[in-house]
C-alpha cells in the first residue's frame, strides 16, 4: 500500500491533483452558511431561494435516479455538479454527464465521487467528467494516467 | 474483408497493455475480486469449472486464413490444442492461465484480432448473416453497417455499463439467417416503396429466462441515421433498464414494462434532440463498402462438365445438397464445414483442423473463412470445380458430415464439462443423440429439424427457439431436461412451447428419437417438422413421451 500517496482531501481536477474545497452536506445535516458545499437534487429543488443566499457557494449531487432534465431550469450560477457512483457498475452517470454537457450546456466542474475505478476514468472523461475523487482504495498518485489509457477512439 | 488501419491497431494494442495492467493490478492485490472481475468480464475472460475461459470476438463471423492460423497456434501455446465456436460466431478458449492472457492478447493483437466486450454488461460482438455478400437473396451486405456498428460499439464510452449485456444483428437478406428478432437491437436493411434501401429495426428481442421476440420500433430508418438511432435507444436503456434484478435487466423487459408505444416516444423524442448532430456520411459509407468488394471470381467457373460427372459419387452428392448452398455467382457455391462429427463436441474445433481449414481457404475461397451462428464455419466462394477435391480433403480432417441444417446439426453449449454456471451436461446427451442416429439416411430423410441444447437457463445455445429445445435443470443434484417444440430463430421467429415436465437424464435421448418417430408417422408430405408441430400441436408429441412414464 506504500502507493497510496494521494492526500485524502485531494482530488483530480482537469488532469492535476488539487485539494478538495467542496463538501456534500445530507438531507439530514444542517447547512452552515460559509464554505462550499453540495446538496441532493431533491434539496436544492425545495430549498433554492436560501442556498442561493449562502456566503459559501453551493453545488448539487445527483444520484444515479436522478432525472437530469429536471436541472435545467435551475442550473444558473452552478459550479460543480458531483455524480455520486453508489456502485461502479451502475452506469447511468455515463449518460447524465453527456446531457449535461450536450443537452443542458453545462459548463462547470463535473466531478464523479464515491464507488468508481481508475480504470473508469477515461470513459468518464469522454462524456464530460472533469474532475474524480477516487476513494482511499484507489486513491493513488498514477490515477491521472489512467485518463491517458487510451489515445484514440472511435466515437 | 476490414483490414485495421494505423489507429485500429493501436487502439487494440493500447487494451492489451490495459489489460496487462489490470491483470497485474488483481494479481498485486490492488484490485478487488469484484473489480476485477468486471474489469476482465469486458475482455471476455471467464473464471470457470476448471480454468478461465476466454471469448475472442469474431466480427461479424469473418476471419481471415492468417487469424485461422493465428487461433491454431494459440490452441497449441495456451489451451489444450482445440478452440470452440460460440452461437454467436464468437471463439472461446476453454484452458488459458490468468497469468498467460496479457500474452495471448498481445498475440491476437498481431492479427487484429481480440476479445474486447466479449462479455460482461456492454455492447457486445455484432453479428450478422454467414452468407453475406455471396447469398442469393440480399438486398444489400450487411457487412460494412456491420463494421460501422462495431466501431460504433467499440470502448463507446457512455455505454460501457449498462444494466445488461446487449446484442445487435444486422440481417441484409430476406431470409434472417442471424435470429435478428432474438437481438436486443435487430436491423435488417430492407427496400421502400420509393427503391430506397434503408434500416427497419427492431428492439426488445433476447433470449435467456425470458425469451422474447423484438418488435419494430422503426419500420424505416434513413442510412444516415443508423448511428443517431442506436445511440437514442442505448441511451433510453442505459438510463431507465432496471438495475435492481439482473433477470429483468434486458432491454426486452423495459420494452415490456414501459409498452412498446411509450419506448418508441422516449427513443424518437432523444432521437430528434440528437439525429442532425451524428449523421452518418455517404462517403463513410462508400468508403467501408470498399472494404467489403466482391473477390476476383472466375467468370468461366459454370463451364465445363467434370462437376456433373463426379456427382455420380453417392457420398459427394450427398455433402454436396446438404452442405453447399446457392451462390449469387453462377458456377460458385459456399461451402459448409461441419463443426458437428459425430463423435466431437458441437462447434469445437482443434489445432490441426485450424490450420487444414487456413489452407484449403487459401486455396479454394480467397482466404477468408465464416463462422455461422449455428456454428459452423463457411467457405464461402468455392468453384463448382474445387468442390470435390475440397469435400475428399475436408472429409479426410473430418470436417465434411453431411448433416447441415439436420438434426445432428445440433447447437449446443459447453454445459457442465466446462462451465460453472451450468445444471446439466450437453455435450454428452448431444453424442448420445448423435450415437442414436446414426444412419444418415434416416436424418436426411427427416430434414430440417433444429435441436438447440443449452445446459442451463442462461441459454448460451437458444434452447427456445430450437425446433426441438433442450434444457438442462437441476432437480435436487440430478440432471434432469426440459424440453420444448416448436421455436424457430428465422423469418417466422417463435419460442418454443414446454412438452411438459422435465426428462430424467438417463431417458432424455429416447424422448428426442421419440419425438422424431412421431414427427415421421404423422407428417404429411413434404411437410416439416415444424410444420408438422405447427399443425398437429404438442398433443401427439406429449402423449407418446409421457405415456410410458405416467405416475
Amino acid at each position: 500500500m506504500n502507493h497510496l500517496k494521494i492526500k485524502y482531501m485531494q482530488i483530480i481536477k482537469d488532469k492535476t491533483l488539487i485539494n478538495n474545497e467542496w463538501t456534500f452536506v445530507s438531507d439530514d445535516d444542517i447547512v452552515s452558511d460559509s464554505g462550499n458545499i453540495t446538496v441532493s437534487l431533491s434539496r436544492w429543488i425545495d430549498q433554492q431561494n436560501q442556498l442561493r443566499g449562502r456566503s459559501g457557494k453551493t453545488g448539487i449531487r445527483l444520484t444515479p435516479s436522478d432525472d437530469t432534465g429536471k436541472l435545467a431550469a435551475i442550473l444558473s450560477g452552478i459550479e460543480l455538479i458531483e455524480l455520486y457512483f453508489p456502485n461502479f457498475g451502475d452506469g447511468r452517470h455515463f449518460s447524465h454527464a453527456r446531457l449535461l454537457r450536450n443537452r443542458l450546456g453545462f459548463q462547470g466542474e463535473i466531478r464523479a465521487v464515491g464507488n468508481f475505478l481508475p480504470d473508469q476514468i477515461y470513459f468518464m472523461s469522454r462524456v464530460g467528467i472533469n474532475a474524480f475523487q477516487l476513494d482511499d482504495h484507489h486513491a493513488n498518485e498514477d490515477a491521472t494516467n489512467y485518463l491517458d489509457d487510451f489515445s484514440v477512439n472511435y466515437q | 474483408m476490414y483490414q485495421y488501419n494505423k489507429e485500429d491497431q493501436t487502439l487494440i494494442e493500447e487494451r492489451v497493455a490495459q489489460f496487462r495492467g489490470q491483470t497485474q493490478r488483481f494479481l498485486n492485490g490492488e484490485l478487488k475480486e469484484d473489480e476485477f472481475r468486471a474489469l476482465r468480464l469486458m475482455n471476455g475472460l471467464y473464471i470457470q469449472t476448471h480454468a478461465p475461459m476466454l471469448r475472442i470476438a469474431v466480427p461479424y463471423g469473418l476471419l481471415s486464413s492468417r487469424q485461422f492460423r493465428k487461433l491454431a497456434e494459440i490452441a497449441r501455446k495456451y489451451d489444450k490444442g482445440y478452440c470452440h465456436f460460440t452461437t454467436r460466431q464468437n471463439v472461446q478458449f476453454n484452458w488459458p492461465q490468468l497469468e498467460k492472457v496479457p500474452d495471448l492478447l498481445a498475440e491476437l493483437a498481431t492479427v487484429q484480432m481480440h476479445a474486447i466486450q466479449t462479455s460482461g454488461n456492454c455492447l457486445r460482438n455484432t453479428t450478422s448473416d454467414h452468407l453475406a455478400g455471396v447469398c442469393t437473396d440480399e438486398i444489400e451486405d450487411p457487412r460494412p453497417y456491420c463494421e460501422i456498428i462495431r466501431q460504433w460499439t467499440t470502448f463507446h464510452p457512455e455505454f460501457a455499463y449498462l444494466p445488461r449485456k446487449f446484442k445487435i444483428a444486422v440481417s441484409g437478406s430476406e431470409h434472417d439467417r442471424a435470429a435478428a428478432q432474438l437481438h436486443d437491437i435487430g436491423v435488417y436493411l430492407i427496400k421502400n416503396s420509393a427503391g430506397e434501401v434503408g434500416f427497419r429495426v427492431l428492439a426488445g428481442g433476447g433470449l435467456g429466462r425470458t425469451p422474447l421476440i423484438g418488435q419494430t420500433v422503426k419500420p424505416f430508418l434513413e442510412k444516415t441515421h443508423l448511428l443517431s438511432y442506436l445511440e437514442a435507444i442505448l441511451r433510453i436503456y442505459n438510463l431507465h433498464g432496471r438495475r435492481d434484478n439482473k433477470y429483468k435487466a434486458r432491454i426486452k423487459i423495459l420494452v415490456k414494462e414501459l409498452g412498446l408505444e411509450k419506448f418508441i416516444a422516449l427513443v424518437e423524442a432523444e432521437w430528434l434532440a440528437i439525429r442532425d448532430s451524428m449523421t452518418l456520411s455517404e462517403e463513410r459509407i462508400s468508403a467501408m463498402k470498399a472494404h467489403f468488394l466482391p473477390p476476383a471470381y472466375d467468370l468461366n467457373a459454370a463451364e465445363g462438365d467434370h462437376f456433373l460427372s463426379e456427382q455420380a459419387n453417392p457420398e459427394f452428392s450427398k455433402w454436396l445438397t446438404h452442405n453447399t448452398v446457392n451462390h449469387r455467382i453462377n458456377g460458385y457455391r459456399a461451402v459448409f464445414v461441419s463443426l458437428k462429427a459425430p463423435d466431437s463436441p458441437p462447434g469445437d474445433i482443434t489445432a490441426d483442423q485450424l490450420d487444414a481449414v487456413a489452407e484449403l481457404s487459401d486455396l479454394y475461397s480467397f482466404g477468408e473463412i465464416r463462422s455461422s451462428h449455428r456454428q459452423n464455419l463457411v467457405l464461402a466462394d468455392v468453384k463448382q470445380a474445387d468442390l470435390f477435391v475440397l469435400w475428399q480433403k475436408l472429409h479426410a480432417l473430418k470436417l465434411a458430415t453431411p448433416n447441415i441444417g439436420t438434426v445432428t446439426d445440433i447447437i449446443c453449449c459447453p454445459g457442465l464439462d466446462f462451465c460453472s454456471l451450468a445444471n446439466a451436461s450437453s455435450i454428452g446427451i448431444t453424442k448420445e443423440i448423435n450415437e442414436a442416429l446414426d444412419d444418415i439416411d434416416y436424418v436426411h430423410d427427416i430434414g430440417d429439424v433444429k435441436i438447440n441444447f443449452s445446459g442451463c437457463m442462461n441459454g448460451c445455445a437458444h434452447q427456445s427457439v430450437g425446433h426441438i429445445g433442450i434444457l438442462g435443470v437441476d432437480k435436487n443434484g440430478e440432471e434432469w431436461y426440459q424440453v420444448t417444440l416448436g421455436g424457430s430463430s428465422e423469418n417466422e421467429a417463435a419460442i418454443g412451447e414446454r412438452l411438459g415436465p422435465a426428462i430424467a437424464k438417463p431417458k432424455i435421448t429416447k424422448a428426442v428419437i421419440d419425438i422424431l418417430d412421431v414427427y415421421v408417422q404423422l407428417r404429411l408430405e413434404s411437410e416439416t417438422f415444424l410444420q408438422t408441430v405447427k399443425r398437429i400441436s404438442i398433443e401427439p408429441f406429449k402423449n407418446k413421451i409421457y405415456a410410458d412414464h405416467k405416475r
